[in-house]
């Protein structure tokens, strides 16, 4: 397994008055070349937990492994684990310092300590990665669109080449082409290049979309960790923390409760559609 | 002529060098004509780059028009006499929360704009209590807005706009950076204003959900107006809509598939409810007396 | 967390010292200071302790918030106190090797200690009791006559209270991006001093991008709310003297006065 999380805790100013408990033993297995979905109102905790995951943030109490070792055991190299965990925050693009877009983007692999070549040839694939060509090489990464300054962003990240893929609802404020660009372009990293990625977001019909598992985070604890379609079953639990599952969980549930014998483990539009349709005999 | 009125305008963004030649030229607007009625709940939709946010722009006069004409209440926003009645006239909140609140507690950032247009101080604080109120937020009048959530902030933002006493709010996007519960505050926030108050709303975004009860709904890309109806008849263009980039409610999109392969149910249903009307009779058929027509249905919002 | 780091740190209750105008504490902090630099002998500090222990008891701020404040000058009270202890001529009392001991030195160090240590305590009895915005208000007010001479005061008052809003924001935001960077690879603890600097480029560069972006908003965001400058405003909370403030008033004036008269006397 890649990642492990044993009873993870987290007090945000310990010792002082406003102490608070951001994360409450929390205990999760991240498996390798998984799609995982994390989801959670603000606040729930779920931008801790995965700053944990890369060593960023250090657990009050509790212990993380990366392939079986402990992150916290004294000399293990943190700078390492944060290249092989690579973590896109939210709205990333804020993070461009550079000239141009590749030399942006070759700054983690300088980092690392690659040759130039090596943090070049790292750069270049990483933007075909996202979808970028030779054209963008040397534009100033502030005169891009919002989409393609975040594309760059991640590009930033991949060209770590991490082995697990860490992305903060990396399609806030996007338009929804935007939107399924980029997640597209996640989903071909997992299916081609067999990368474990969790994905943090607030769209629940993203996440059906996409992802093999969900992790619920509710006041800093793990409420859920299932198959999206068992996470959704529970959507009235899910409403009942801030969040709900998505539309077409609602038309299917409206259905059953009118005695229609339609399918409860549906997620997607596609899916709906095609039940309906043979329902219906069409 | 409606509270909002624009004829042909058309908005160039211009890029000059240092010696301020003309290097670049955008059309970000292009020749739009619109008339707005008061106390409507108009939606503008598009996609980032499609001329939305400068269009909003220019409801404020924060852009003149290249060319073309904007009137606010039958001012014209290019007349620099009109600019502060203008500006009086149309309230105006972005998309960043934190960028617009100026005050370090809740109550003075929204008497800021009575304090700028020179509102005597027992006024100020009767529209202050009213503004608050009237978005939900007095009991956070004392807070700094540090301390809100996303959600919170963008309503702070509208009562500072509603303090002004405009006849018209024009909202920039101003979900976009916020959570799904966050987006559901604001966007009822605004709709109860547009109902209780009267206020005409231009709301400007590319969420789906938010525009399903508007009274208009306007399209817009590459600068130019390409739909212009009620919700019901800009929903039942699930293609063309999808040709602009933009998306469908599930529901919505659901429905349309069923259509599409033959399932009779009629064009732009935008609701869960609407969807069953139209479902279960097809089922109840199917499946004699094991389906229950009747209501009961609950929906995620 | 980071956002509950404030300027000055208002301390929120509902005392006599609170209720003042904000103008009245500046003029007392004022006075108070000038009085620490004319006090010079013991009878002086005793009434200056006394002025001091009632504001405080006044404030109702524990008495712990009003040392807090003091952490900070530890290393420089500690410097100045035993240079002018070791170093001032004198009368010696006492010899360790080539240090020693006078009674003059004795005298100024203690001095120096007591004055710094007041100088701290009473400006953070202001800074306690007045919430950074009535500050700004008052400054803006009691300056108000450098507008003559052509000082932007309102101006000044405005950006120092923008300002504020935005500290923790950019605190905030600081964090983020640093952690952002520290995520590829970048290292903000070793090296040395030029590389530690060359190393804050991929920090400094988006702060600053995000900086004038949020400028820009906000002035934007400003405008549309009709903002243009000072001429012309209203207050919604104008600044008013009551009845307490002439007393406070009054009972600086003495208190400088007493101090004063020891100074000329003495």
């Amino acid at each position: 397994m890649a990642i492990k999380a044993e009873h993870l805790n987290y007090v945000y100013g310990l010792g002082t008055a406003f102490e608070q408990c951001a994360l409450k033993d929390v205990n999760l297995e991240i498996n390798d070349g998984e799609f995982v979905g994390l989801i959670g109102h603000t606040g729930s905790g779920k931008s801790t937990l995965i700053q944990h995951l890369n060593g960023l943030m250090k657990a009050t109490d509790g212990a993380i492994y990366y392939n079986g070792r402990n992150i916290y055991d004294a000399g293990y190299n943190l700078r390492a684990l944060r290249s092989k965990v690579g973590l896109v925050f939210q709205y990333p693009e804020h993070q461009l310092f550079e000239i141009n877009v590749f030399t942006d983007v070759c700054f983690g692999p300088k980092n690392q300590g690659l040759s130039r070549q090596d943090a070049e040839k790292r750069a270049r694939e990483a933007l075909t990665m996202v979808g970028l060509d030779e054209s963008f090489y040397a534009r100033s990464p502030f005169e891009l669109s919002g989409g393609q300054k975040r594309r760059v962003a991640i590009a930033g990240v991949l060209a770590m080449k991490p082995e697990v893929l860490i992305l903060d609802e990396p399609t806030a404020g996007l338009d929804p082409r935007g939107r399924d660009e980029i997640l597209d372009q996640i989903a071909q990293l997992h299916k081609e290049r067999n990368m474990t990625i969790i994905l943090v977001s607030h769209s629940m019909e993203d996440i059906a979309r996409y992802v093999d598992r969900i992790l619920v985070m509710n006041h800093g604890e793990k409420v859920f960790d299932d198959t999206p379609k068992e996470v959704f079953k529970h959507y009235k639990e899910l409403e009942a923390i801030g969040l709900a599952a998505p539309k077409i969980t609602y038309v299917v549930h409206s259905l059953r409760d009118h005695g229609v014998p339609v399918d409860d483990n549906i997620t997607t539009v596609e899916e709906a559609r095609d039940e309906i349709l043979r329902l219906l005999e069409k | 002529m409606g509270i909002i009125k624009t004829s042909k305008l058309i908005f160039d963004y211009i890029r000059r060098d240092e010696e301020e030649n003309i290097e670049e030229i955008k059309r970000a607007i292009d020749g739009v004509s619109l008339d707005i009625k008061a106390g409507q709940f108009v939606a503008i939709l598009g996609h980032n780059g499609s001329g939305k946010s400068t269009f909003a722009k220019q409801l404020d006069a924060i852009l003149l028009p290249t060319e073309g004409t904007v009137w606010i209440q039958g001012m014209d926003t290019s007349v620099e006499e009109n600019l502060w009645e203008v500006r009086k006239k149309t309230g105006m909140v972005f998309q960043n929360p934190d960028n617009q609140i100026i005050g370090n507690i809740v109550e003075e950032d929204v008497g800021f704009g009575p304090e700028n247009l020179g509102v005597p101080t027992e006024e100020i604080w009767k529209r202050v209590n009213e503004s608050l109120e009237s978005v939900g937020m007095a009991a956070f009048r004392l807070k700094s807005p540090n301390r809100l959530s996303g959600g919170q902030k963008q309503r702070v933002a509208i009562a500072g706009v509603m303090a002004m006493r405009p006849q018209c709010i024009v909202l920039d996007e101003p979900t976009a950076m916020l959570d799904p519960n966050g987006r559901k505050e604001v966007v009822k926030t605004v709709r109860e204003l547009n109902r209780k108050e009267g206020i005409t709303v231009l709301l400007i975004t590319h969420y789906m959900e938010e525009v399903i009860d508007a009274d208009r709904v306007i399209v817009m890309d590459n600068g130019k107006v390409v739909m212009d109806g009620t919700p019901k008849e800009i929903f039942s263009k699930v293609e063309e809509l999808k040709s602009y980039r933009l998306d469908v409610p599930q529901v919505t999109e659901l429905a349309y598939e069923l259509q599409k392969n033959g399932v009779d149910i009629p064009d732009g249903i935008l609701t869960l409810e609407e969807l069953m009307e139209n479902l279960l009779p097809k089922f109840a058929e199917r499946f004699p007396g094991k389906v229950t027509l009747g209501n009961g249905v609950k929906d995620g919002n | 967390m980071l956002k509950d780091i404030t300027l000055g740190q208002y301390y929120p209750v509902d005392s006599k010292l609170h209720r003042l105008d904000p103008r009245t504490k500046l003029f007392g902090t004022m006075v108070f200071i000038i009085s620490l630099f004319i006090a010079n002998d013991i009878w002086a500090y005793l009434i200056a302790t006394f002025f001091l222990i009632s504001s405080i008891r006044l404030s109702q701020v524990p008495f712990k918030f009003m040392v807090r404040g003091l952490k900070a000058i530890v290393f420089l009270l500690l410097i100045s106190v035993s240079f002018n202890l070791f170093l001032t001529p004198g009368e010696p009392i006492f010899r360790l090797g080539f240090l020693k001991l006078t009674r003059e030195g004795v005298k100024i160090a203690s001095f120096m200690g007591v004055r710094l240590i007041y100088l701290v305590v009473g400006s953070s009895i202001m800074t306690l009791t007045t919430t950074p915005n009535q500050l700004t208000d008052g400054l803006e007010k009691s300056l108000g006559f450098l507008k003559k001479v052509g000082v932007p005061v309102h101006e000044v008052s405005m950006m120092m209270s923008i300002a504020l809003r935005f500290i923790p924001i950019l605190v905030e935001e600081t964090d983020k991006i640093m952690k952002a960077q520290m995520a590829r690879g970048a290292d903000f603890e070793t090296g040395n001093l030029i590389q530690k600097a060359k190393n804050m480029i991929p920090l400094l560069v988006p702060l600053f991008i995000s900086a004038f972006r949020r400028a820009t908003d906000l002035a934007m965001a400003m405008e549309a709310r009709c903002y243009r400058g000072g001429e012309g405003r209203t207050k919604m909370k104008p600044l008013r003297y009551g009845k307490q403030d002439g007393i406070a008033y009054l009972v600086c004036l003495v208190y400088l006065a007493a101090i004063a008269g020891l100074r000329i006397m003495g």
